[in-house]
């Protein structure tokens, strides 16, 4: 109960920082990744400010033995720089650029009623489906 | 730049990261949003709950935003489909086959001092820009 209710209230926190830095408008995206256009380094500074706090606050936290709520840290020790981790993230950056959302806020942008929200959840849930059973095939 | 917005962006950047220390501190959980995602219906462990709970979350905290400052986030209008729904499916692909997108790498995996995911952003960031250039400059669509 506690520990869903901390997950409940991470997500609103998440929701309201992607509000207030307005990554769920598409254009503002776009026009980050638009550098030969009117650029817009907002994005940058959403990066700065999210990084200045968990560069500090992951080391910390990741030096205790277990987390406050749970058995353990769910943190990937993977280390290879490999094809799929290089390929994979070209692909999703096409794709984020040519619709102007990440995940995050495609997610959020369900709370604006937002037909694009759909389309986006829908088709990013297509990809994960195709992946995970015909690339993958696990 | 008379879009930029750097304080609004900073402060939305902080809480993001506060957002996902707690959820590292209290659940042990890293807050990438495309695993996430992936995991309600395609979870190894079949732990759907606390990941519906989250983007619930996610969604409820754009409607509290919204409710108490109205249209400072209005949704798009008339962006040519294909291109959401070519670019959702390749987010979808991409995001599985290189294990996270813009949060699980580019904020949560650099706090680890992952080199995997300082190259991941770096490379998703080079090719969204390329894409974008594409599309708006050298096609015309969706200026």
């Amino acid at each position: 109960m506690k520990q869903n209710f901390m997950v409940l209230l991470c997500g609103v926190i998440f929701g309201i920082g992607l509000s207030l830095s307005q990554m769920i408008n598409p254009n503002k995206v776009l026009d980050f990744l638009d550098i030969s256009g009117n650029w817009d380094p907002s994005l940058l500074f959403v990066m700065i400010g999210a990084l200045a706090v968990t560069l500090v606050s992951f080391k910390w936290v990741l030096k205790r033995p277990v987390p406050l709520l749970a058995e353990r840290f769910h943190v990937s020790n993977n280390a290879s720089v490999d094809k799929p981790l290089l390929l994979g993230a070209a692909i999703f950056g096409i794709g984020w650029g040519m619709s102007g959302y990440c995940p995050g806020p495609a997610v959020g942008s369900l709370g604006l009623l937002s037909m694009e929200a759909l389309f986006m959840v829908a088709s990013i849930y297509t990809g994960f489906f195709a992946y995970n059973w015909l690339l993958a095939r696990k | 730049m008379e879009n930029f917005t750097p304080y609004t962006a900073t402060a939305g950047g902080v809480l993001i990261g506060i957002s996902v220390t707690l959820l590292l501190l209290f659940n042990g959980r890293i807050g990438g949003i495309s695993g996430i995602m992936n995991g309600v219906f395609f979870s190894a462990h079949k732990d759907p709950v606390w990941r519906l709970i989250f983007l619930t979350g996610l969604v409820l905290g754009v409607v509290l935003f919204q409710w108490l400052v109205p249209g400072f986030n209005v949704t798009r209008q008339a962006y040519p489909l294909p291109l959401l729904l070519m670019g959702g499916f390749l987010i979808g692909v991409g995001t599985r086959m290189g294990s996270g997108c813009t949060s699980g790498h580019g904020i949560c995996g650099i706090a680890t001092r992952s080199l995997r995911s300082v190259l991941a952003t770096l490379t998703f960031m080079a090719t969204g820009m390329v894409t974008v250039y594409i599309i708006r400059h050298s096609m015309g669509l969706a200026a």
